[in-house]
């Protein structure tokens, strides 16, 4: 008994002194209280020194918080009980977040760095005249692979995906939007489709490839391809340009057939306390030299022209990654196809994943 | 005098009961009422009965199985084992500190282990057996799986094996017992309650697995944890994904009910 | 003899390999000058110094651990008491159904558990961060020690209470003097067990954190679309390092005090 008082009380008393600890650092880092902007993004999805240079400029203390899905992070701000001033989602989960009413319009007059922005990436469909978004990064969805191990084949479309040669040699993202957009796409459909016949094609021709594929997983597809434990992979192109990073036998191609134009982009969430901190912060990273330093360090393509022209040329020249006009065309945006379509999407995608070897 | 203690037991446990798993679960069955579009159905439910998710049921509750089977394998002998050392009750934290590892860094690390050009095949490779796909495949999955599990099985069952009296096992001996038949007839059915303790410590939260199913079977395993998962985070069909839920429930205690009523 | 006593202890060395294996690649790895955790190429102790300089990281990293000491052996206390209200429902049926309540926050997924706590504690108005995450990590912590706790106490025979209260024990007396010390190891063992589920658990913190609260693993997890830093494995090998060192010293600490009783048992 005496055993178990001792342990308890230890016990209780280290805690203590740990959480004494905690508040003391805390205080030292100036977190608690006074002007705080709390921003909800990707972990690592910034470069550490900008938080810094900006909390030197403005004042301001940033508590940085990290989500690890678009879902999940709506979810939270559906809920309350948190102040985000700033968040990064998807342009999909955007949508979504409009329909839910989550986000605040943003007062552009109030974002004089948004002239920086190329025209190319303003006004999309999934937010007309950017009411509520700012571009942060973009990207595509494409191919990587490995010309060592395919005997210096090139790769260029999605069909080629359907190869015997590449038998057991496929890593997918674990995404429905992703593999039944190049199914679509394979068949020259659009990755909007909701034309039944169609996606129903489309889900018969992904199960033929079932033979090819060797798993389908999560972020840790960009371990497994740099690794080289297999040949062939569709990710995203920021994913692709890690993974390139780390090996550079590696190539990423956008397929001929088209494929999707993604982005993340800055919100104000309807949970802001701190709106001339957001507009501060925003503004902060459109400057062109932060967004140049931004794209460095996290090396995605980013939307502002004249942090492009900033960047050196092995980035900005890279016309896989700053894709020219003619792919850039063929690309598409994700349309909010709508709750039900995006459930059936789903459905499918779990039929392909539930096929039989 | 007796009642009134008992009284005084339940008041904190009701409390948490009431608060933390009553209100939980109904809400879930509240959910499970409701489509994507938030409009009452009882789709959901014929969604279930569906040939996709009967699959996915059944493979949930094969890999279950043989999860559960194979870390009672290896966690009995070890166990027994563990009682004999000299500092035992170390080498019982010693078999609990792995899991203090945060679960994706090990199965990062279990890549890394698994891959063509990783450890084990290196080993293969050594042997002469020449190199295979481990990564992606069900042996991998059972194998990391077992290694999750097998605290939770070795913990109960050692607990149960030292409290079994010694004299017991001199006294089958004495009377001329083979260890084998020592074993079967008096330390297994004396130890039967940490072994299903064990067993359901495992064999439960087996059911519901999900992120190695990706990480390690590159999704060639779906099971029900992984399909509620889904629903909850990326479909975002809370209706689904809580129906699967009250069948997972249901299930808990048709197994709480054929496991417990021996006693 | 000595040769089966040779084959145990082989038995023993490979589960201990196989636990230990994954962790062992992770500690290597932290030291690789490379960046990744798939090639070697030359020792550095670059991570290390990155975590040190990261004090956003060891806040994260104090906060796990403050989290984990309270809320198991809040939820060791209340596991020891659940267990004992069970023990006293003389019927099957009612303690059947204790029991099934008991362990639907083991089989429900976290996911679930999360979602539910997260509308379950927005309803309340509990804001969310320290409290909310330390009420959730107690709540789904409980029915596994009353899981290991259980099993003790139904071992122990109805006539050991019974001589001591013919012997003039209070109730009290009864409990502190005979039913605690003999459920002692099921107590412990419940105690470790939660502080292993409140370590690993990412998907319930995750949705019940907020106002800048963070804990180690939805700190890791968040960082897998950027790829996990190998900051984050010397992390790891310190804190395992730690542990090991904490655990072998709090053992022969703790022998060294109560060695009569070891002796006695040690056999």
């Amino acid at each position: 008994m005496k055993q178990l008082i001792r342990t308890f009380a230890v016990i209780f008393l280290v805690a203590f002194a740990l959480m004494y600890l905690t508040s003391y650092l805390n205080k030292s880092q100036g977190y608690s209280g006074g002007n705080t902007l709390t921003i909800y993004n990707w972990g690592d999805y910034i470069d550490p020194e900008l938080i810094k240079t900006f909390e030197e400029e403005s004042g301001t203390k940033v508590i940085y918080q990290t989500f690890d899905s678009n879902e999940a992070m709506m979810t939270k701000i559906a809920q309350g009980g948190t102040t985000f001033d700033v968040s990064v989602p998807s342009e999909y989960a955007i949508s979504k977040m409009k329909e839910e009413d989550l986000l605040l319009p943003i007062d552009h007059s109030k974002l004089p760095n948004l002239k920086h922005i190329d025209d190319r990436f303003l006004d999309l469909s999934f937010d007309p005249g950017n009411r509520y978004s700012i571009p942060y990064f973009w990207g595509t969805v494409g191919i990587v692979f490995n010309p060592d191990l395919l005997d210096g084949w090139q790769l260029t479309s999605w069909n080629d995906l359907w190869d015997p040669r590449l038998r057991n040699q496929i890593l997918l993202v674990d995404g429905a939007r992703e593999v039944m957009g190049f199914g679509l796409n394979s068949l020259h459909y659009s990755l909007n489709d909701t034309n039944e016949d169609h996606l129903q094609e489309a889900k018969r021709k992904l199960g033929e490839l079932t033979p090819n594929v060797k798993a389908i997983v999560g972020d840790e597809i960009k371990m497994l391809l740099a690794g080289e434990e297999a040949a062939v992979g569709v990710v995203w192109s920021g994913d692709a340009s890690e993974i390139m990073d780390e090996n550079d036998k590696l190539d990423y191609v956008v397929p001929e057939e088209g494929s999707n134009l993604w982005f993340d982009n800055m919100v104000i969430p309807k949970t802001a306390r701190n709106l001339e901190g957001a507009y501060a912060f925003i503004n902060f990273m459109l400057d062109p030299d932060h967004a140049a330093q931004n794209a460095e360090y996290v090396g995605y393509s980013t939307p502002n022209k004249d942090a492009l022209a900033l960047l050196p040329e092995d980035i900005s020249g890279d016309t896989r990654f700053y894709p020219e006009d003619d792919v850039t065309a063929k690309l598409e945006v994700y349309d909010n196809l709508g709750k039900r379509m995006l459930s059936h999407y789903n459905e499918l995608f779990l039929e392909f994943k539930m096929h039989k070897k | 005098m007796v009642n009134r203690t008992r009284n005084l037991y339940l008041v904190p446990y009701i409390t948490w009961i009431a608060l933390f798993v009553v209100a939980p679960i109904v809400l879930i069955v509240y959910y499970s009422f409701f489509d994507v579009e938030g409009q009452f159905t009882l789709g959901n439910y014929a969604k279930f009965f569906t040939p996709v998710y009967m699959r996915m049921t059944f493979s949930s509750f094969w890999y279950a199985l043989l999860i559960t089977l194979f870390s009672l394998l290896v966690a009995y002998p070890t166990a027994y084992l563990l009682t004999r050392l000299k500092h035992k009750q170390l080498w019982l934290l010693l078999i609990i500190l792995p899991s203090w590892i945060n679960l994706l860094l090990k199965a990062y690390a279990f890549l890394g282990l698994f891959g063509t050009y990783g450890f084990a095949n290196a080993v293969l490779e050594m042997v002469g057996i020449g190199t295979q796909q481990i990564l992606f495949t069900d042996f991998s999955f059972i194998f990391v799986s077992v290694y999750i599990f097998i605290p939770f099985m070795v913990l109960p069952i050692y607990n149960a094996l030292e409290e079994l009296n010694p004299s017991l096992v001199y006294a089958s001996r004495d009377l001329g017992a083979s260890s084998w038949t020592t074993f079967r007839r008096v330390i297994f059915p004396l130890t039967l309650d940490g072994v299903k303790a064990g067993c359901q410590a495992v064999f439960i939260p087996a059911l519901s697995l999900f992120m190695i199913t990706r990480l390690i079977a590159g999704n060639r395993v779906i099971t029900l944890g992984t399909a509620i998962e889904q629903h909850f985070l990326v479909t975002q069909d809370w209706g689904m994904g809580a129906t699967i839920a009250v069948f997972l429930i249901i299930a808990m205690a048709i197994i709480m009910i054929i496991t417990g009523n021996r006693r | 003899m000595n040769k089966t006593f040779r084959w145990s202890n082989l038995y023993l060395f490979a589960v201990f390999a196989i636990l230990y294996a994954p962790i062992i690649y992770l500690m290597v790895y932290s030291f690789n000058s490379g960046g990744t955790m798939h090639s070697f190429e030359g020792f550095t102790l670059e991570w290390y110094s990155e975590v040190f300089a990261d004090t956003r990281l060891l806040i994260i990293v104090l906060n796990t651990f403050v989290i984990a000491l309270l809320s198991a052996a809040i939820s060791t206390m209340l596991g020891v008491i659940g267990a004992l209200a069970i023990r006293h429902v003389r019927r099957r049926q009612p303690r059947n159904a204790l029991l099934s309540f008991n362990n639907v926050l083991i089989v429900s997924p976290d996911v679930i558990i999360g979602a539910s706590f997260l509308i379950l504690f927005t309803m309340i108005g509990i804001r969310l961060g320290f409290t909310s995450v330390l009420l959730s990590h107690i709540a789904f912590s409980v029915p596994i020690v009353v899981l290991m706790v259980l099993p003790k106490l139904q071992e122990m025979s109805p006539s050991l209470i019974d001589a001591a209260r013919d012997l003039g024990a209070s109730s009290l007396d009864v409990l502190t003097k005979v039913v605690l010390p003999f459920i002692k190891p099921g107590i412990f063992a419940g105690f470790f067990m939660a502080l292993t589920y409140s370590l690993d658990d990412f998907a319930v913190t995750f949705f019940v954190t907020g106002n800048g609260f963070s804990t180690l693993s939805v700190e890791i997890y968040s960082r897998a679309r950027q790829g996990v830093s190998l900051s984050i494995n010397a992390l790891s090998t310190l804190l395992f390092l730690f542990t090991i060192v904490l655990v072998i010293g709090y053992y022969f600490i703790n022998r060294r005090n109560s060695r009569p009783a070891v002796r006695e048992g040690g056999k």
